[in-house]
This record gives structure tokens, sequence and C-alpha cells, in this order.
């Protein structure tokens, strides 16, 4: 019996061989897809019932505690301004010339109508902290290999219990995202391509996320342009910088 | 004043078409009065009753932080029953609500709704709650008719619904729709979906929980209890006679207009007499009358229409206004879509109080306007008038 136990783990060990534990893989994703800071232009459509609405924006990040973003067009949501610092948010609107912070439970409300809600947005928690992650499968997703991450929350105050991620075994690269109510059923699925090398890190330029539970395409975002390690003044994370 | 009525009557009576055409005008103004305010009354009661047995029972607590107006104040507005009320729950004679913000979405289409758990047993609300004591394989949950009409519901459908427990983690399960219950408040009805209480409890975590206790009995003295708010049913239905009150004022713009006209027809009279009648004058002051008393004569004289009215209005008014008591008015339009506690057909009340009103405020507008053009007699010169001629 003793024998058969061994042997057992060997193979399992020999299985595993050459295959990072889950929570190396989310460090590995990290390195790749985090930089000191992040200029970018990008594209949001929402896809509605009817018809469908692209919003473009420029965006200043650094690290994951700031970020500000101005809106392009269309000409309705043209200069509105978003400033997160932190876990703090303020929205300029320059039809009303007002600056709200928003917070408590409007940060569940959705953005411009998109499937993302602000607190998707300002969700900075890293994944290691917040959940347990286990490798439980390999699939092949658009020709590309990827491993199944399962992750379990660790703490009480997530917004989901559970999520599953698709990495790029290569790359490191989450491919697909889903994201599970405490029930298990499935609420929103975030679907990553064009993963294109920018200053020697892979990077997805699509992501189509999708309340799984809606009707519709869902929101597709898409980075237009990108640039890494960029000098960017300190005033823009100012909240004076949103009536510029 | 024996001599003024008598006169008066006989005069109205020798005027003919012209006082019936007067009186009929007036008399239409008494019914068409007392029918609307009738209705205003009828409306308070309705509101006030409908609240009552569908929303407010005879008062209620909130939670400090419930706001009714503001959705997102509801996760921050739950707490612990206080132990001193759990007699009067084992009595159901208050019962406790939980209210937590969840989403549905009826054929993929994504709704905000306020999910309220309410024990199925309960005895305050007209709410079918007893279709929430049943075993299905979802979660059973009722309806209003509004929301059932704007999402194409019925019973029998499945939805799914998600929420946020206590710690803010997302969950979704699966309901089924037992009930669609009509009432006449929206507020009941409008983006909310009933639960059994202890179901929402499990759901959310929140344990002997509630948002709301509502008591059956708006007498009992209610003390303060730290943490809820006292709201007893006066301030609840605040809002009805606010409304009430607003409407009443509208409709004071129409019984005016129609006054107006009805005072135009007597004033018109009145001037029409007195040129006509310079002769009588003449003849009243020769005979000993006093200026006043021939002012007097007139304006009583105008008066009586009003009088004559009030009796007109009684031989047909009193069967219109007793056959719509009894059938009640319904509204043309929809009025589910208010976003007020209104009844599709309105029963009218009228009260002892109302009437006499009514017609004490028709008698003394006629009154002052027969009195008006009447002073013109006291400049009359005696002599001139009863040679009839045009002064």
């Amino acid at each position: 019996m003793k024998t058969f136990v061994t042997t057992l783990l060997t193979v399992f060990a020999l299985i595993g061989f050459g295959q990072p534990g889950a929570d190396e893989i989310l460090k590995k994703i990290d390195v790749n897809m985090s930089s000191e800071n992040r200029i970018f232009e990008s594209s949001m459509t929402i896809h509605g019932k009817r018809a469908s609405r692209t919003i473009t924006s420029r965006s200043y990040v650094v690290g994951d505690k700031q970020s500000f973003t101005e809106y392009l067009s269309p000409a309705r949501e043209q200069g509105t301004k978003m400033l997160k610092l932190e876990n703090q948010l303020w929205i300029y609107s320059p039809s009303t010339d007002r600056t709200i912070q928003i917070s408590g439970h409007m940060l569940r409300q959705s953005v411009m109508g998109s499937d993302l809600s602000y607190e998707d947005m300002m969700d900075d928690r890293k994944l290691t902290e917040t959940y347990n992650a286990t490798v439980v499968d390999t699939e092949e997703i658009d020709g590309r290999k990827t491993w199944v991450l399962e992750l379990k929350a660790k703490v009480d105050d997530v917004a989901y219990a559970s999520r599953k991620l698709w990495v790029d075994t290569e790359r490191f690269v989450p491919l697909r995202e889903e994201l599970y109510a405490k029930s298990g059923q499935l609420l929103k699925r975030s679907t990553m391509s064009d993963v294109v090398q920018v200053e020697g890190r892979w990077f997805p330029k699509t992501v189509v996320y999708k309340d799984m539970l809606k009707q519709g395409d869902g929101t597709e975002f898409k980075i237009l342009d990108i640039q890494f390690n960029q000098d960017i003044p300190e005033y823009i994370f100012s909240k004076a910088a949103l009536k510029m | 004043m024996k001599t003024a009525f008598k006169l008066a009557c006989r005069n109205l009576i020798g005027a003919g078409l012209r006082t019936w055409l007067n009186v009929i005008v007036l008399s239409f103004s008494f019914v068409v009065i007392i029918w609307m305010k009738g209705i205003m009354v009828g409306w308070d009661h309705q509101a006030k009753t409908d609240m009552t047995n569908w929303e407010i029972g005879g008062g209620q607590y909130w939670h400090e932080n419930y706001d009714p107006y503001d959705p997102f104040t509801l996760s921050e507005s739950h707490a612990p029953v206080p132990e001193m009320f759990s007699e009067e729950i084992t009595r159901s004679e208050m019962e406790p609500m939980l209210i937590v913000q969840g989403t549905i979405y009826p054929q993929g289409r994504m709704q905000s709704v306020a999910v309220k758990g309410i024990n199925p047993k309960q005895k305050i609300f007209l709410l079918p709650t007893h279709k929430l004591d049943t075993v299905t394989d979802a979660v059973p949950a009722i309806i209003g008719a509004l929301m059932a009409r704007n999402l194409k519901l019925n019973v029998g459908n499945y939805l799914t619904l998600r929420w946020r427990d206590s710690k803010g983690t997302f969950d979704a399960t699966d309901v089924v729709i037992t009930e669609v219950f009509t009432s006449n408040v929206p507020a009941i009805e409008s983006g909310q979906i009933y639960i059994p209480l202890e179901k929402l409890r499990e759901m959310t975590m929140m344990d002997g929980e509630a948002t709301l206790l509502t008591f059956a009995d708006s007498e009992k003295e209610r003390s303060p209890v730290e943490g809820w708010v006292h709201k007893p049913k006066d301030e609840l239905t605040a809002s009805v006679d606010e409304m009430i009150k607003t409407k009443t004022v509208g409709q004071s713009v129409f019984y005016g207009i129609l006054l107006l006209l009805a005072m135009l027809a007597i004033f018109d009279t009145q001037v029409l007499s007195i040129f006509r009648r310079q002769k009588e004058i003449g003849t009243y002051i020769a005979l000993g009358y006093t200026r006043r008393e021939v002012v007097g004569l007139f304006t009583v004289e105008g008066a009586m229409h009003s009088v004559l009215a009030a009796v007109v209005s009684a031989a047909y008014g009193i069967p219109f206004l007793a056959w719509q008591a009894k059938v009640g008015w319904t509204m043309p339009m929809d009025v589910s879509e208010f976003g007020m506690a209104i009844a599709q057909t309105l029963y009218p009340i009228y009260s002892f109080g109302l009437v006499v009103s009514t017609v004490l405020i028709v008698v003394l507008t006629t009154t002052v306007v027969s009195y008006w053009p009447s002073r013109k007699i006291a400049k009359m010169n005696p002599t001139e008038a009863l040679r009839g001629r045009i002064q």
C-alpha cells in the first residue's frame, strides 16, 4: 500500500513537472502586465440591444493606485475626466463644470452604461492577496495553450466568490476570465485577444467584458495606442487637473 | 324682509326663462363643485386606506439609515430587530421587512429591483404573501401587476436574481413568480420583488435583521428606539395630504371659472333689471322705501337665484351624486403610471360639511354679485326714476 501511494505521488509530481504553481503564475502575470506607469488611448464599445456606441479616452496610469482618464469622444462625453487615487474616485463633468466623488454604493454603478462597474475598475487588490489559486486544467484557446486557474476567495469582502482564469502558458497573459457568484453561477466573462508585444511585454489589446446574465454582446475595450514608463507630470493626478 | 322675499319670488318667477337659465347654470356649478370636492375626499380616503392596507400598516419604524428615495442607502439600512419587539412580532402585530438592492434579468434584460423579505404568514398587509409559503425548485416570489406588465412577467415565470450579501459578495439564484398582485399603491409595486423573509436573511447573511418594522396598531403609544426612527401613520400619509392640497388648489381654478360664468349671468341679469325697472324703483321710494331697502330688495332677488339653484340642484344632483358614490368615476387614462396611490375608479364621498360649505360659498358669492350692481340704486334720483328716465 505504501509503495502504491509513493508511486502515485511520484507520477503526479512528474506530470506537474515544469508547471509553475498558481501563485507563481499570477505573479508572472503581474510582472508581465504591470509597469511603473503607462499612457494609453483606448476605445470602449458598448453593444446594446439595439445599437452600439463607442467612447474613446486617453488614460495615464501609475502603478495600480493612480489613474487619470479623459474622454475624447463622442461629443456628449468629450471633456469628462475621471481621477482615481488609491480607493477614491472623482468624475468631472464639463457640462455642469462640477467634480463629484463616486463613493460608497455609487461605485457599483455601470461606467457609461457599459458592462463594467466603477468598482470593477477600482479593484486594485492583488489576486494573490484575496484568492487562493490552483491550477486545475490545461486548455487551448485560439491555438494557444493555457493553464486554467481556479481562484477561491480567502477573504469575505470580495465581489466575486470565485474566478477562473485561462493563462497563456508561454506569454503569461490571461486570455479569458470568468467571475462567479457564491452559488457558482457564472456572472461575468472577459475575453482577451490581439495579444501583442509592446516594449518587451505581452499585452492583450482587446478585452470583451460580458455580463453573462444579460443579453447583448458585452463591452469591447480596445487599446489603440500604449506606451510604458513615460514621464507623467505629478499634477495630472490632482483634483485641479480635472478642471484643466 | 318678508315682503322683500315675496316680491323677489314674484319677480323671479315673472322673469321666466331668464331666471331659469341663471338657475340652471348656477345649479350646474353646485353639482359639479360638490362632485369634484367629493372625488377629492374620496381619493384622500382611498389613498390612505390603500396605503394602510398595503404599505404602512398602523405606522412603522425605519432603520436610521433607510431612505426610500435613495436605493444606495439600502445596503447600510439593516440591523437586528430590537428584542423589545419580539413579543409583538410573535403575536403578528408587528412585521419586520428586510430590503436589499438586487438585479433581475427578465428575458436577458437587466432591471434593478428592491428585494423585500416578508413573512409569508403576515397579517398586516393585503399582500398575497401566503403564495410565498410554497415549495418550489426556485425561490418563490410575488410581484405587483405594474411591474409584471412593464417586464412582461407572469405567474410561473422564472428569472435570475442577483444580489450582494452583507459583505458585498455577489450571489445569484433563480426565482419563480408565484403570484402577481394588484394594488392601488405603485410605491409597493414598481421595481420590487417580494420573497420569504427568512430566505432573504439567509441569502444575504443578515440573520434576524430588518430594514422596516410595520406595526398594526396606530393608536398605541410608541417610544423611541435606538437606531430606529419612529414614523407614525400621519407622517407616512403626509404626502397624500400634500398631493390632495395641491390638487385642490388646481381644482379651485376650475370652480372659479364655473362660478365666474354663473356670476356673470347673475350680474348681467341684475344690471338689466335695474335698467328696466327704474319706474318700479322710483315707485318703491315714493311709497316710502328707503334706498337701502330697495337695494336690499334687489340683492335678495339676485341672491334668490342661488337658493332656487340649490333646490334645482337637489332635484337632479342628489340622484346623480348618489349614483356616482355607488359606481364611482373611472378615470379615462391609465393611472398606474402616476406614481401615487390612486385607484382607477374613484368613489366620491360627500360630507354634510362639504355640502353646506359649498352652498354657503355659492349663496354668498351670488349675494355679493347681486349687491354690486344694486348699489347704483342708492345714487338714483327718485323723481327721474319715476319718470323712467335713464340715469
